[in-house]
């Protein structure tokens, strides 16, 4: 997999992870084109489309949309699973359906719950336990929250 | 705020996403991130050490500043102090802002190398973790210059944990794909393979990942990876849906870990070993007996699940191309999921079947389909789709199918979508060449591309029709016929008129018998359609006009006024007077014979492959088209693209060069100023080697577009510069003068129509950058002009090349392993990747061109001396080109920085 895009409907960019180096300027106008293209869509067509050089596979989940790029011979449909299991994880992480503020507030657990899942652009974990139990345990080393109360915000 | 927060809450991080979400307008977002950005710049500045929870939350905030698409300038250095605290939370989003925002800022990276490297040896597991992740995530070559010698022995070790060992397998992957040559294969490597017997799954679905990537490249060092493959995928496939437990996916066992186990094994040929290939084939037969079955869940993950596991079985029968059941099996489990409900199933269907359609053994299984793929022409409603089927049909195609798939793709293309009519009618006329009998059917079939997507034809389309219709006699009366019916259409498209105007120039004479298409007749249809063109389809048909005088002498007068005409002798547009006045005096001074000679027609043109061909191969990239030449085992290497035959042929017959200056006007040649060592063509023109070679003249048009003076090189040794008055008033106060070159003093008068003679000799002092300028000054009537020219000397032109021993160059090599010494350059290939092409142009860059150097054949070494007044710099280079991907890495290592630096950026402009 190159990268991993997660945008809103209205087009506003929520997950970017890239497995493959590109400059900023790049990464923006990879983006733009590909939120334009698949936002475009009408729900009945197909999950896959040719883009560049690129296989691009994307999946809607209420206002988000998951869209992955993989190369020529990688596998669609398995893809289309990677991004359900992630949703899955995600869902079992902040607890029922996993909404958009969830992952707008909590952007870093969504990072570290997909690098868990997915490193380097390949599935490392496919249990949807061990993943947990990996985030879990992370959890568990956090400091408690107690200490932080009387700290002042800014 | 959600009402989830687990772990940590960084309160002050929530409020400041909230009063971005709250922003009414960009402006006020802007505002409040300025203030915001302030607020952590005063904190980060100040004198109060900041507790490292504070640093989290800011570095955090930074973070999603920048993920917000505004740009980061500061905080690296606070997250890098993050890396190396105790507490794992801090420690995490130090290596996620790491991770987002790599900065190629030396210093840091060696703290961060620091901090990994201290993780990567704490031996708490969640640690190293995180510092594999963090090295995965970065991939950077400082990184995997640091680490892709332990990562593998992390990899093997016996004590490590398992989850250490998925991440190090991919991050080993992740280094592997931006630096192959820094992660060595070794010892370690059959450990590797060995990890597909592991017991945890996890385990081995990443060392699967990890071994199938690089077996592409190593295939022998990973050929035992085979039978542990088979071995493991008949496990999982003939395993109850229970067994694995949570590798089980929707009732799917191991989906990931089987696509990911057919994957490896597409690197090898059908295993040797009959008990292993037995093993697999069974295998491969289960996989495609549970597509029969009833699913086990109604979910749409459990049907992709199984899906994609088949079709990556069937992308394995199809690689190994050995076993025809499977093959036609596989076919027939196509042709099912082309009428799926599911559009998903049907696009991979349409697209997995286009490789099928390649195998001799599963051609005539694939043809059975063709009705349904014509339907989902017609029916589909998505255009991806839509792709798909052309694509197939094409691929399917042939001779006894041919007319039908050609007339649908016809019909088709009447109301196909803009984006893919190109392509269609690209596709249509190869086929329509490819696989015509009868030649008659060619030609209609082109007329019939024209008139319905005339717009998407490109000249190599209409080119081709009439190479065809030159080279076979048996069709030119009735394509003289059919361009003479299809003219008639009130409106037609201007690629009909050129084809039209061609042919009949040809071989209007063979339909001139009848009196419906005399030769009057023929000439006015033409005409009364020449107004409304193009400038190069008149021209076209102004040679048409001098074929007719040859083959009619009887309408010679009208087409002599025709030429005579105002419009056409006055014209504003020079290649059309010039043709005009030309074909007029030819026509008047030439006796019938030599007329007859000049105009003679055409001879055949010599085979070769398609052009459009080409064309096609061109615009979808190499792997990615079907290749009928293939899999009719019709091998013709030679591609010929680009050729206008038709063109280069009116004017060597009727045209003399358009710079001939007939009305001596002077200076109707459009050259520019001579650019500096650019290179025009595909091969690196020279122009300073040792050869001798002159310049192109290159002429110097000061502002009102006329010429006064021309520059010319020569270079023997040292450098000849000429300057011609193509006035015929003189130059005064002439000088000329190139800084830092020592030059003799030129004369100061350039008398009119003279040439000077000015001799540089050309010493490289210390390396550099910039082309020299020869600066010109001189009087020319009352003005003076001042002309900058660059000269085309580059810093290459100073190497001496050096012959070496594989040995010596890789000594050498090693010796210039700091970072600075070293440049590299990944680019895209902007010529085709011929490699005498590429070895003549290595060779013309100055250096030696190493063989049998490089472990790797298909890589180029090379190795030279630049000379400068102060030092030599020794350099090596080493291009490696990659065909599949059209892309080239070229690294240079060189004793000093800026050399390195200059040649690469000179040398990768090469290809």
């Amino acid at each position: 997999m190159q990268f991993m895009l997660l945008f809103s409907r209205q087009g506003k960019l929520r997950l970017q992870k890239w497995y493959v180096p590109l400059s900023d300027k790049e990464k923006k106008k990879v983006t733009r084109e590909l939120v334009q293209t698949v936002l475009a869509r009408k729900p009945k067509m197909c999950s896959f489309l040719e883009w560049r050089d690129l296989k691009i596979i994307y999946k809607r989940y209420a206002s988000l949309y998951f869209c992955c790029a993989i190369e020529d011979q990688d596998n669609e449909l398995i893809t289309l699973e990677i991004i359900h299991r992630y949703v899955e994880l995600l869902d079992k992480y902040f607890g029922s359906q996993v909404c958009e503020l969830d992952i707008i507030f909590n952007f870093e657990k969504a990072y570290f719950i997909l690098d868990e899942f997915l490193l380097g652009g390949e599935a490392q974990e496919t249990s949807k336990k061990n993943v947990l139990k990996a985030i879990e345990q992370a959890d568990l080393l956090q400091e408690p929250r107690h200490e932080y109360f009387n700290v002042p915000v800014y | 705020m959600p009402a989830v927060s687990k772990g940590d809450g960084m309160r002050g991080l929530a409020v400041f996403i909230s009063d971005i979400r709250n922003c009414k307008s960009k402006e006020a977002e802007v505002k409040r991130i300025n203030k915001e950005l302030a607020n952590i710049r005063s904190k980060f500045k100040g004198d109060k050490a900041l507790d490292g929870y504070s640093k989290k939350k800011y570095v955090c905030k930074l973070l999603f500043i920048f993920l917000l698409g505004h740009d980061i300038d500061f905080g690296h250095m606070e997250a890098v102090n993050l890396l190396s605290s105790n507490k794992y939370t801090e420690k995490q989003i130090g290596y996620l802002f790491i991770s987002v925002l790599v900065n190629s800022n030396s210093d840091l990276i060696r703290l961060i190398n620091n901090a990994i490297k201290n993780d990567l040896s704490s031996r708490n597991p969640t640690f190293m973790n995180l510092s594999l992740h963090c090295i995965a995530n970065v991939g950077s070559r400082e990184m995997a210059e640091a680490f892709a010698a332990e990562i593998p022995h992390i990899l093997v070790a016996g004590d490590t944990m398992d989850s250490v060992k998925q991440s190090a397998a991919l991050c080993l992957l992740r280094l592997n794909r931006t630096s192959p040559d820094l992660v060595p294969m070794g010892e370690w490597t059959s450990r590797v393979v060995h990890l597909l017997n592991d017991q945890h799954l996890g385990v081995v679905t990443a060392a699967t990942s990890l071994i199938a990537t690089l077996a592409q490249k190593n295939p022998d060092e990973f050929k035992t990876s085979v039978s542990l493959a088979v071995a493991r995928l008949s496990r999982i496939v003939t395993s109850a849906s229970t067994d694995l437990q949570d590798y089980t996916y929707y009732f799917v066992p191991a989906p990931w870990l089987s696509v990911k186990l057919l994957r490896l094994l597409q690197c090898y040929p059908p295993p040797e070993d009959a008990a292993i290939r037995g093993r697999l084939t069974e295998c491969l037969e289960t996989i495609l007996n549970k597509a029969q079955e009833p699913p086990k869940s109604k979910k749409i993950q459990h049907s992709n699940s199984k899906n994609a596991v088949l079709f990556e079985a069937i992308s394995l029968i199809i690689h190994h191309d050995s076993e025809p059941t499977l093959l036609v099996r596989a076919c027939n489990q196509l042709g099912q999921f082309l009428q799926h409900r599911e559009t998903n199933l049907r696009y991979l269907a349409l697209e997995s079947m286009c490789t099928l359609a390649s195998s001799e053994f599963s051609h005539e299984a694939v043809k059975t389909h063709i009705e349904t793929v014509i339907n989902a022409l017609k029916t589909e409603r998505d255009v991806s789709v839509r792709q798909r089927a052309v694509d197939l049909l094409y691929a399917m195609c042939d001779r006894s199918n041919a007319q039908q798939i050609v007339a649908e793709m016809l019909n088709y293309l009447e109301n196909a979508d803009y984006s893919i009519r190109e392509e269609i009618v690209l596709k249509v006329a190869i086929l329509a060449e490819k696989y015509a009998v009868d030649y008659t059917w060619y030609v209609d079939t082109i007329l019939n591309l024209i008139r319905i997507a005339g717009d998407y034809v490109s000249e190599e389309v209409w080119y081709r029709v009439i190479q065809i219709v030159i080279n076979r006699d048996d069709v030119q009366g009735y394509a003289a016929k059919t361009v003479f019916e299809a003219l008639q259409a009130p409106a037609c498209h201007e690629n009909l008129l050129k084809v039209g105007g061609y042919i009949l120039g040809e071989f209007g004479n063979l339909i001139a018998g009848d009196p419906r298409s005399s030769p009057l007749i023929q000439f006015n249809l033409l005409h009364s359609k020449f107004h409304l063109c193009s400038v190069p389809t008149r021209a076209l048909l102004l040679s048409t006009y001098i074929k007719f005088i040859n083959l009619f002498p009887e309408i010679k007068p009208t087409i002599q006024d025709v030429l005579r005409s105002d419009s056409q002798m006055k014209n504003a547009d020079v290649e059309l007077q010039q043709r005009a006045v030309e074909y007029l005096r030819l026509s008047c001074i030439a006796s019938t014979d030599i007329l007859a000679t000049v105009l003679e027609e055409m001879p055949p043109f010599p085979e070769r492959e398609s052009s459009i061909l080409a064309k096609l191969k061109k615009k979808k990239g190499p792997g990615k088209l079907p290749d009928i030449e293939e899999i009719r085992k019709e091998k013709n290497a030679n591609i010929n693209g680009g050729t206008e035959p038709v063109n280069a042929s009116t004017n060597a017959k009727a045209s003399p060069p358009p710079s001939s200056d007939l009305l001596g006007l002077g200076g109707s040649s459009t050259q520019n100023a001579a650019p500096p060592a650019s290179t025009g063509g595909s091969l690196l023109v020279d122009v300073f080697s040792e050869n001798n070679s002159t310049t192109p003249p290159g002429s110097v048009r000061p502002r009102r577009g006329r010429e006064l003076l021309q520059v010319c090189l020569q270079n023997l040794g040292r450098m000849y510069v000429f300057f011609g008055n193509k006035t015929s008033t003189q130059f005064l106060n002439f000088s000329s003068a190139v800084l830092n070159v020592h030059t003799k003093p030129a004369d100061p008068t350039v008398e009119g129509g003279a040439q000077l003679q000015q001799i540089l000799n050309i010493e490289c002092v210390t390396d550099f950058m910039e082309a020299p300028v020869l600066n010109i000054q001189f009087r020319y009537g009352g003005t003076l002009q001042n002309i900058a020219v660059k000269l085309p000397i580059t810093l290459n032109k100073f190497f001496q090349p050096t012959e070496m021993t594989s040995q010596d160059f890789f000594q050498r090599w090693k010796q210039l392993s700091t970072p600075q010494q070293e440049v590299q350059k990944i680019f895209k290939a902007k010529h085709s990747m011929d490699t005498e092409v590429t070895k003549a142009k290595i060779i013309g860059f100055g250096v030696a061109l190493l063989d049998q150097v490089d472990p790797n054949p298909t890589n180029y070494v090379g190795a030279g001396v630049i000379h400068t007044k102060t030092t030599q710099v020794g350099c090596l280079l080493r291009l490696e080109p990659n065909t599949q991907a059209q892309m080239y890495r070229l690294t240079l290592r060189t004793s000093r920085d800026t050399v390195s630096q200059r040649l690469c950026e000179l040398l990768s402009d090469q290809f």
